[in-house]
C-alpha cells in the first residue's frame, strides 16, 4: 500500500516548493526591487534633531553690535500626540476660537504631516510663554520650542542689514544644492543675504532612534552620523551706528537717501534710505503685523534708495564733466565762459541762475557758482572734440570716462540687487534721433549738467566724491571690513574691497583744480552758508529736475579738504534747492563723523531738519486716503515677497528732451520720429503685475517746464 | 550516519540531520528574539541570568524542550500507537476545559494556567494528538482509506479540535488542522479534493478582487469556451455537458452566495476586514451578521493593515544584505507589533536582508524535504501518516506565518515553528519532531 501512492510524496514536495518560491518571489520584490521600504523605515525610526547654530553678529566700526540674537519660543505640536487636549483652555490662552484652532491644526498637518513637529503659534510673547509653561501639562502633544531671532538694539540700518526669515518652497527650489530644509532661516536681503554663508554657520544634525511611540531610544549608530553645529561668524563693518542713526533721523519725514563713505578705504560709514522702517518690526511675530503695511506703502519704505534709487545727478555732475574736459586738454582751469544768464548756442536758450558777468570767469568760479552755460559748453566741447571724427565717437569717449567714474555701472557694493542707474548708450540716441551721423552735442546737451537720461544712485554719487577726494582712485564701496576667523575663501571674497580701483588716468593738477573749485562752493559759492566746524570741506550742490514733481535736492561733498576722510552724497526727493536741504544734512553727517559729536548749534539745526516735513503732497494724500483700510489689506506675506520687492527696479526719472530745441536743419527728421514713436515713455519698469498692484505708483505729474534751472 | 558502528544504543537510527536542523532553528529563534528585545541601555547578560526577558525565557524553554526530546527518544515507539486514542481524548477534554478554566490572553480564552506562571494551550497539544490518532486510524488493518467513509471519519477526527479552536476564537489554530490534508492525500484521498480546495480558494480570491458581474461573465466565458472546443466529444456524451454546466453553476453559486455568506456570517468583522485589506479593499462591517449582533457601531472599518505595513517596511528595509545584527531600526523602534511571536520573521529580514531570509527559507525547505524523505522510508503506515502530518503542520505554519509577514496572506496569529517566542509552541513542535525521530529510529518495525 505504501508503494501504491508513493508518487504523491513528490507532488507534495512540488506543492511545498512552489509555495516557497512564491514567498521568495515576494521577498525579492520587497527587499531587492523596491527601496521605498528603506525610506519608510528611516522616516519611521530616525529622528533628526537639528541643532541651529547662532547666526553671526554684525558689528559697526567701534564693535557695537548692530544686531543680536535673542531667544524666542514657539508653541509647537505633534498632531498625532495631541489627544485629550484641553482645547478650550488653550484657545483661551492664545485668544483664538475653536474654529481657528482646528484650522491651524489642519495647516500643521498639511505642512509637516501628523507625526512631525509643526509650529502652532510662533514667537510667543513673554506673557504667553509664562502662561503656557504653567499649563503645558494640560495640552499633550504640545511643547515649547526655542529659536533664535534677530533683534536690533539700535533700531537702525534696516536696509543695509536686511532680515532673516524662514525659507519657503520657492527658496528651497532656488537653493536646492545648499542643504536648506523646511524650517531653516536664511538671510533674505541686505548683508544677511549677501553674507549668508558666513553668518549662517553650520547646522548640526543629531540622529536619534525613535520608537513607535515617538520616544527617543538613543543615538542612531552611536552618533557616528551626527554633525556638530558650528556657530556663524561675525561681520565687522565700517559702519558707524551713530552716524547711521543721525542720517536716518535727518531724513525722516522726507523721501531720500544719504550715503557716507570713507574714501580712504571705500568703507560705507552710513547708508540711509527714507522712508525706512525699524528692523525690529520684521522680526518675530512683529513681521506678520507690519509687513502688509510696509509692502503697500506708496512711499516704499522697504526700498533701499541708496543703491536702487536712480536720480538725475544735476549739477553734482559738473565736477566730473570738468575733469573730462581738463584731461582731454579742451580747457584749462583758466578757461572762462561769458554767460549772461542763459546758454543760447543750441537754439532753445538754457537758463542759468546767475547773469552777472564774470560768474564763470574760470573753472573754479564757474564751479562755485554752478554756471550752467559754462558746463554745457564744456560738455559740447567734449562731444564735439575735433580729435574724434563725429559726435558719436566723442560721446563714446566721454561715456568711457563717466563709466570709469563709477556711473552707469554697478560698483559691486556688498549688498544684493544694486542698481547700475543709467548713462545712456549711443544706441538710445540713435533710436531717438535716427541716423547717428546726424546727431550732435546739442541733442543731449543737458547731459553736461547731469540731466537728460543720466541717472545715478546716491552710492555712485558718494563714490564719485571719493574719487575726487582721493585724486583719482577709489575702493569699491563696501560694508564688511573683515570677517571673524577669515579663511582663504573669505579673503578672496573681500579682496576686491581691499584693492585700489583705478580710474582713467587724469592728472592730479586737474583734480586739484576741481577740489579748489568745490572748496570755493563752500566759501562763496552755492553752499556758502554751510559749515563743518573745524574743517574745510569741498562740496557741490545739485537741484535736479525730474518729471515727477519738485526738483530733487542733491548735495555731494567730502572733508577735510586736505586729506579727506569722509565723502557724502545726499538726495532729498522733491525738496528743492540742493543747498537748502541735502546740504545741511550732508555737513551734519560729516561733522558727526569727523568730530564724533555735534556742536550745540548743529544739534539744534539737526533737530529742526529732522522735524521738517518734506513729503510730497501726493504721498501725504495717499496716506490720508488709505489710513484705515491699508492695514488689513494684506495680512500675510510669503517671506520671499519682501526680497522680490527689494529687487524691483525703480522707475528711471527720465523724460525725453523736447523736440523743439532741435535746430531747424534736422527738425524734419526729428518730427517724423516723433510722429512715429511719440514721446519716449519712461524706461520700462520691471515690476511684476502683482507687485505693481501692491505698490501703488506715484501718479504722473505734469512735466516741468523745459527751462533748466540748476544751481 | 545512523548506521555508524560506534554510536550507542540511544541514538541508534536517529536522524542526525533533523536533530542538527532542529537545534539550528531553535538557536536562530533565540537570536531573533534577542534582536527584538535588545536594549542597548540595559545589561543583557544580567537579564539573561535573571530570566526576565523573552529571549532568556526562550533559552530555558529550549533547555526544557531538549530534555523532553531526549525523554521521547528514550521511550518505546509502541507507546505512541498505544496511547494515541487516549491522548486524543485527553486533548479534547483539555480543550473543553478551557471554556471553564480558560485564562484570557490577547482576547482568546484558550489558555490553561499551570504552575510557575506558565500557561498551557491545549489546542497546540491537540495537533500532536490529532496527528497520532489520524495515523492510528489510517494504519488500522480494517481501515480502507480509499473509501469515502474512512475519509469522513478522518475528517471528523480533524474537525473536532478545529471547531473547538474556532469556538475559542483561535481561527489561526483551527486553520492549521487543514494541514492534515497532506497526510490524507498521501494515503489515498482523491486528488479531486485537492483540486476542489485549490479551485475554491482561487474563487474566493477572485471574488475579493473582481467585480461580481465581471467575474460571472468570466466564469460563463470559460464554461462556454470549454463546451465549444470540446463540442465534438460532447455530441457522443451529453452528460459531460451537464457536468460542465454543473461545475459552472457551483462556481457561480460559490462566488455569488457562498463567499459573501462566509465573510458576512462566518467570519468576525475584523477577520473579514483583514482579508479585504489584503487586496486593498474596505469591508463594510454593517453587512456582517456577527458585528451587527454585537451592536456594531462602526459601519466600515478602515483596513487595519498597520501590522502588515510595518512588517513589510521592516523586511523591505533589510535590502540585500540587511541592516546588520541589532541595527534594524524598525525592530529597535518596536514598530512591528507582536514581533517576537507572530512577526518574528521581520527581525530576521531587517537585520540580514535577502541573503538572510533566502538562506533561512532554504533551511526550512531542506528540513521539510528531509521529513518527507523520512516519511517515505517508513515501513509502517502509522509512522508515515504521522510523518506527513508533521510535514503538513510545519509547512502550514511556515507558509501562513511568513506569507502573512510579507503580505501574501491575511494576518492570522500563528507562530513560526521553532522560531517564535513561546513555550507552548516550542514544546509542541519539539514533541512533533522528536516523536517522529523516535518512530523513524524504529522504521524497520511495523507499528499498529
Amino acid at each position: 500500500m505504501a508503494l501504491y501512492n508513493s508518487n504523491r510524496g513528490g507532488i507534495i514536495q512540488i506543492i511545498i516548493g512552489s509555495v516557497f518560491l512564491i514567498i521568495i518571489g515576494q521577498l525579492v520584490s520587497l527587499q531587492l526591487v523596491s527601496n521605498k521600504y528603506k525610506l519608510a523605515a528611516d522616516n519611521n525610526a530616525i529622528f533628526r534633531k537639528i541643532i541651529y547654530p547662532d547666526r553671526g553678529i554684525i558689528y559697526d566700526r567701534k564693535k557695537r553690535a548692530l544686531l543680536e540674537n535673542s531667544i524666542s519660543y514657539d508653541l509647537v505640536v505633534i498632531p498625532n500626540e495631541a489627544r485629550g487636549v484641553d482645547t478650550a483652555a488653550l484657545c483661551a490662552i492664545l485668544k483664538i476660537d475653536k474654529e481657528e484652532f482646528n484650522k491651524r491644526m489642519v495647516d500643521v498637518i498639511i505642512k509637516n504631516s501628523r507625526v512631525k513637529v509643526g509650529i502652532f503659534e510662533p514667537f510667543l510673547s513673554p506673557e504667553l510663554y509664562a502662561q503656557l509653561t504653567e499649563n503645558l501639562y494640560r495640552f499633550p502633544g504640545f511643547s515649547l520650542s526655542e529659536r533664535s531671532i534677530r533683534t536690533y538694539p539700535y533700531n537702525t540700518a534696516a536696509h543695509v542689514l536686511g532680515y532673516v526669515a524662514e525659507v519657503d518652497v520657492n527658496f528651497l527650489k532656488k537653493h536646492e544644492e545648499e542643504g536648506y530644509e523646511m524650517g531653516d532661516y536664511a538671510g533674505m536681503t541686505g548683508l544677511e543675504k549677501q553674507y549668508e554663508n558666513v553668518l549662517m554657520g553650520q547646522r548640526g544634525v543629531n540622529r536619534f532612534l525613535r520608537d513607535n511611540k515617538g520616544k527617543i531610544q538613543g543615538a542612531f549608530e552611536k552618533g557616528q552620523f551626527d554633525t556638530v553645529a558650528v556657530a556663524g561668524r561675525n561681520l565687522y563693518t565700517s559702519m558707524d551706528v551713530e552716524v547711521q542713526q543721525l542720517a536716518e533721523k535727518l531724513l525722516q519725514h522726507k523721501i531720500g537717501s544719504a550715503v557716507v563713505i570713507n574714501p580712504k578705504t571705500g568703507g560705507v560709514i552710513a547708508m540711509a534710505s527714507s522712508p525706512g522702517y525699524n528692523p525690529n518690526l520684521l522680526t518675530g511675530n512683529q513681521r506678520r503685523k507690519t509687513i502688509g503695511s510696509l509692502l503697500t506703502d506708496t512711499a516704499r519704505p522697504i526700498y533701499n534708495r541708496a543703491i536702487k534709487g536712480q536720480y538725475p545727478p544735476g549739477s553734482t555732475f559738473k565736477p566730473l564733466g570738468a575733469l573730462i574736459a581738463l584731461d582731454q586738454g579742451l580747457i584749462t582751469p583758466n578757461y572762462g565762459y561769458n554767460c549772461y544768464g542763459s546758454y543760447n548756442t543750441c537754439g532753445d536758450p538754457r537758463k542759468c541762475t546767475h547773469s552777472n558777468g564774470g560768474h564763470a570767469a574760470n573753472l573754479q568760479i564757474a564751479l562755485a557758482n554752478s554756471c550752467n552755460s559754462y558746463f554745457l559748453q564744456v560738455f559740447r566741447m567734449a562731444i564735439d572734440n575735433p580729435k574724434y571724427r563725429n559726435a558719436k565717437l566723442g560721446y563714446l569717449k566721454w561715456k568711457e570716462y563717466i563709466n570709469s567714474f563709477g556711473l552707469g555701472r554697478k560698483l559691486g557694493v556688498d549688498l544684493p540687487s544694486e542698481n547700475k542707474a543709467n548713462i545712456p548708450d549711443t544706441a538710445q540716441y540713435n533710436k531717438d534721433f535716427g541716423n547717428p551721423k546726424l546727431w550732435n552735442s546739442c541733442y543731449m546737451l543737458t547731459l553736461g549738467i547731469g540731466q537728460d537720461r543720466m541717472t545715478a544712485t546716491p552710492l555712485q554719487l558718494a563714490n564719485s566724491m571719493a574719487i575726487i577726494a582721493n585724486g583719482g582712485y577709489y575702493y569699491t564701496p563696501h560694508f564688511v571690513d573683515s570677517i571673524e576667523d577669515e579663511d582663504d575663501e573669505d579673503k578672496a571674497l573681500l579682496s576686491k574691497f581691499r584693492t585700489k580701483q583705478a580710474v582713467t588716468k587724469i592728472s592730479s593738477a586737474a583734480y586739484a583744480a576741481i577740489k579748489e573749485g568745490m572748496h570755493d562752493v563752500t566759501v562763496y559759492g552755492t553752499a556758502k552758508g554751510l559749515t563743518v566746524p573745524g574743517h574745510e570741506f569741498c562740496a557741490k550742490t545739485g537741484t535736479a529736475q525730474n518729471p515727477h514733481g519738485e526738483n530733487h535736492s542733491i548735495f555731494v561733498c567730502f572733508a577735510p579738504k586736505n586729506n579727506p576722510k569722509v565723502a557724502v552724497a545726499v538726495v532729498v526727493e522733491n525738496a528743492g534747492y540742493g543747498a537748502t536741504w541735502a546740504g545741511p544734512i550732508s555737513t551734519l553727517l560729516m561733522e558727526k563723523y569727523l568730530n564724533d559729536t555735534l556742536t550745540s548749534e548743529s544739534k539744534k539745526k539737526s533737530d529742526e531738519l529732522a522735524n521738517k516735513d518734506l513729503m510730497p503732497s501726493s504721498i501725504k494724500e495717499w496716506y490720508e486716503r488709505n489710513k484705515t483700510q491699508r492695514l488689513d489689506e494684506i495680512e500675510e506675506y510669503k517671506n520671499d515677497e519682501l526680497g522680490d520687492v527689494w529687487n524691483m527696479e525703480m522707475v528711471a526719472d527720465y523724460k525725453p528732451i523736447p523736440k523743439k530745441i532741435v535746430p531747424d536743419t534736422i527738425r524734419k527728421v526729428a518730427d517724423t520720429t516723433k510722429k512715429k514713436k511719440g514721446p519716449k515713455e519712461p524706461s520700462k519698469n520691471k515690476l511684476s503685475k502683482d507687485s505693481a498692484a501692491l505698490i501703488q505708483k506715484k501718479k504722473k505729474k505734469t512735466p516741468k517746464p523745459r527751462n533748466v534751472n540748476n544751481t | 550516519m545512523s548506521t555508524t558502528p560506534n554510536q550507542n544504543n540511544f541514538s541508534k537510527g536517529t536522524d542526525l540531520a533533523v536533530i542538527i536542523l532542529y537545534f539550528v532553528m531553535v538557536a536562530i529563534g533565540i537570536l531573533c528574539i534577542f534582536m527584538v528585545e535588545y536594549n542597548p541601555n540595559s545589561n543583557w547578560s544580567s537579564s539573561l541570568i535573571a530570566g526576565k526577558n523573552s529571549y532568556s525565557k526562550q533559552i530555558y524553554f529550549a533547555i526544557f524542550c531538549s530534555f523532553i526530546g531526549i525523554f521521547i527518544l528514550l521511550m518505546d515507539s509502541k507507546v505512541f500507537t498505544a496511547l494515541a486514542n487516549i491522548l486524543y481524548a485527553v486533548g479534547i477534554i483539555l480543550m473543553l476545559a478551557t471554556f471553564v478554566l480558560g485564562k484570557n490572553i490577547n482576547g482568546s480564552k484558550s489558555w490553561i494556567p499551570i504552575a510557575g506562571g506558565f500557561n498551557l494551550q491545549p489546542a497546540e497539544l491537540c495537533k500532536i494528538f490529532t496527528a497520532l490518532i489520524l495515523a492510528k486510524f489510517i494504519s488500522k488493518p480494517e481501515t480502507d482509506f480509499s473509501k469515502l467513509k474512512s475519509h469522513l471519519i478522518a475528517a471528523g477526527m480533524i474537525a473536532l479540535p478545529a471547531i473547538l479552536s474556532i469556538m475559542q476564537h483561535e481561527l489561526g489554530l483551527a486553520l492549521v488542522y487543514s494541514a492534515f490534508i497532506f497526510a490524507m492525500y498521501r494515503e489515498g484521498l482523491p486528488p479531486i479534493i485537492l483540486i476542489i480546495v485549490f479551485t475554491f480558494s482561487l474563487l474566493v480570491v477572485a471574488t475579493l478582487l473582481l467585480e461580481p458581474s465581471l467575474l460571472a461573465i468570466i466564469l460563463t466565458g470559460i464554461a462556454g469556451i470549454i463546451i465549444l472546443t470540446m463540442i465534438k466529444r460532447f455530441k457522443r456524451n451529453k452528460s459531460k455537458i451537464l457536468l460542465i454546466l454543473g461545475i459552472w453553476a457551483i462556481c457561480f453559486g460559490t462566488v455569488r452566495y457562498a463567499v459573501p455568506y462566509m465573510f458576512n456570517n462566518v467570519f468576525e468583522c475584523y477577520q473579514s476586514t483583514r482579508i479585504y485589506s489584503m487586496v486593498g479593499k474596505e469591508y463594510d462591517c454593517s453587512q456582517n451578521k456577527k458585528s451587527n449582533a454585537a451592536g456594531g457601531k462602526k459601519r466600515t472599518r478602515k483596513p487595519d493593515d498597520y501590522n502588515v505595513k510595518q512588517s513589510k517596511i521592516a523586511i523591505g528595509s533589510g535590502g540585500f544584505t540587511g541592516r546588520g545584527f541589532l541595527k534594524g531600526t524598525q525592530t529597535r523602534g518596536k514598530y512591528v507589533p507582536e514581533q517576537n511571536t507572530d512577526f518574528i520573521f521581520t527581525s530576521l529580514g531587517e537585520a540580514f536582508g535577502f541573503i538572510g531570509t533566502a538562506t533561512f527559507l532554504g533551511l526550512y525547505l531542506f528540513f521539510l524535504f528531509r521529513l518527507i524523505r523520512i516519511a517515505e522510508r517508513q515501513r509502517s503506515t502509522f509512522s508515515r501518516v504521522y510523518a506527513y502530518s508533521v510535514v503538513g503542520i510545519f509547512f502550514f505554519h511556515i507558509a501562513v506565518n511568513i506569507g502573512m509577514t510579507v503580505g501574501l496572506f491575511p494576518v492570522v496569529g500563528i507562530p513560526l515553528p521553532l522560531i517564535s517566542y513561546g513555550g507552548s509552541s516550542l514544546l509542541t513542535f519539539t514533541v512533533l519532531v522528536f516523536v517522529l525521530l523516535r518512530l523513524d529510529a524504529d522504521r524497520q518495525m511495523v507499528l499498529r
